[in-house]
């Protein structure tokens, strides 16, 4: 009997483009992880390939859990408790998992556990390092640009969030108007390698104390504007690379500047990166010798658990579930 | 008639949005086009304050909508990442241009013809100068040109 015990908790994740499930054992240990956009044999799935539309996570869900418990040699008996995000997202989307999460749960008569994507994105962390607490996690992806504090697994605190873009919309509406192709972040990435970072001075959006955890890429996403429409109208040529160099060095600027105040202020052990933007080299390397100068760690996901995926869903929502913190069958999704 | 208002800083923009907010009524569309970096997301802000939305205003372009709770509902959507006409259908818009709360959707002109009646069309283009926008407003119904006449006097 593979699932003797261990606490076998089913993931499931639809916030907004991924449809995905997952089964995790005892927390962190992945038994598998299914993301139905990254599975090449879409036959598995009809044929649907998910996007943005809810109805396409409809079309694929039951085939999406199937193959994350055949995949993890489990059956639905096996099965402690059903995990499932329930917000932030699109509602359309995120309810298309919430509604099969609570029909596992009522079928099978097992506890229904809600969990929130943003710490869901934390919890990836948990998958593959030992965390040492208390620690600052930088959540950074398409949707969201979030500053947590963590006191442990299950205390957590909110220091900021985004008051416009998040910082990977940034990014990939950056590598749009530069004709750099989609996602953003990575196209980026690569450019930015070979440019001049100080070619161009972008604005820094380091607001005043009152929101000083709190993140703007807004203006800085015009100024990049700004300064391709100026090229433009010049007809001078548009030096790619070095506007990417730019643009990145100033995101990066600000991420770090901040995520090292908060490790500062709230002594932490660890800093910890999630979300999509977690990938980006220049983020992993500049975030790494700043707080070494502090003796700070940084812990960050493969990139596989970095993008939206069901794994870190069940790894969040084992905590809950050992904190006995059940959802009832009446749970909605929330949209902010 | 077109109403035409400039402004000359993000926080002008945004200003002006929620002076619209103010007036705004139960069920009321409003399309609202412009580029990148024009100040979309802004005057949407501006409208959800008026609307006595008091939680943070976000850019929806990932999550392609955000619902948030005011006076009134406001729906505000952004159809950017949004390739088809079936996919804005499934994402389940018409329930909410139904709905008696406020729906704002940027990057309407994708679909031009889906949105037949909206209350008013807003585009925001940029001005001579860096910071300067032109906004104009448009709208075939008698109830929205009243409110913006009033938009006018007060501005």
């Amino acid at each position: 009997m593979a699932a003797m015990n261990k606490i076998l908790i089913l993931g499931i994740e639809s916030s907004c483009d991924e449809t995905a499930a997952a089964v995790v054992a005892d927390g962190r240990e992945m038994r598998s992880n299914i993301i139905a956009s990254q599975v090449e044999d879409h036959k598995k799935f009809g044929g649907v390939v998910p996007e943005i539309a809810s109805r396409k996570h409809l079309e694929v869900i039951n085939d999406v859990v199937e193959y994350a418990l055949s995949e993890a040699g489990a059956g639905f008996a096996d099965i402690s408790a059903v995990a499932v995000t329930n917000g932030p997202g699109l509602v359309g989307a995120l309810l298309v998992g919430v509604n099969m999460a609570k029909t596992l749960a009522y079928a099978l008569q097992k506890p229904l556990v809600a969990v929130n994507h943003v710490m869901s994105h934390v919890a990836a962390n948990y998958l593959v390092h030992t965390v040492q607490f208390p620690a600052v996690c930088l959540v950074a992806s398409g949707g969201h640009t979030s500053l947590l504090y963590l006191l442990s697994r299950s205390e957590t605190e909110l220091l900021g969030t985004t008051r416009d873009d998040a910082a990977g919309e940034a990014f990939d509406k950056v590598a749009r108007v530069l004709g750099l192709g989609y996602p953003g972040g990575p196209a980026i990435d690569k450019i930015a390698m070979q440019g001049n970072p100080d070619a161009f001075r972008f604005p820094r959006a380091f607001s005043g104390q009152d929101h000083s955890y709190e993140f703007s890429f807004s203006g800085l996403k015009s100024a990049v504007i700004n300064v391709l429409h100026n090229l433009e109208q010049r007809g001078e040529p548009i030096p790619k690379a070095d506007i990417a160099a730019g643009f990145q060095a100033a995101v990066v600027d600000v991420l770090v500047e901040k995520t090292r105040l908060a490790a500062k202020s709230k002594g932490a052990k660890t800093v910890l990166l999630a979300g999509g933007v977690a990938a980006n080299r220049q983020l992993r390397l500049q975030l790494r010798e700043t707080l070494a100068l502090d003796g700070i760690g940084l812990n960050y996901p493969p990139p596989e658990l970095c993008t939206d995926n069901a794994a870190m869903v069940a790894c969040a929502g084992y905590d809950l579930y050992k904190r006995n913190e059940y959802a009832g069958l009446d749970l909605n999704a929330f949209t902010v | 008639m077109d109403y035409i208002f400039t402004t000359n800083a993000e926080q002008e923009t945004e200003s002006l949005g929620k002076r619209l907010g103010d007036l705004l009524f139960p069920g009321a569309v409003l399309l609202l086009d412009g580029d990148l970096g024009a100040g979309k997301t802004a005057f949407a802000r501006g409208v959800a304050r008026g609307l006595g939305v008091t939680s943070p205003v976000q850019s929806p372009t990932f999550t392609i909508l955000l619902a948030h709770s005011g006076r009134l509902p406001f729906y505000h959507f952004d159809l950017y990442r949004i390739e088809s006409e079936e996919e804005l259908l499934d994402i389940g818009i018409e329930e909410c241009l139904d709905d008696e709360g406020v729906t704002l959707v940027e990057w309407a002109e994708k679909f031009q013809g889906f949105f037949d009646t909206p209350s008013m069309s807003i585009s925001i283009a940029r001005g001579q100068e860096e910071n300067m926008r032109e906004i104009t407003f448009f709208s075939g119904e008698e109830r929205c040109r009243e409110l913006l006449d009033k938009l006018c006097a007060r501005s």
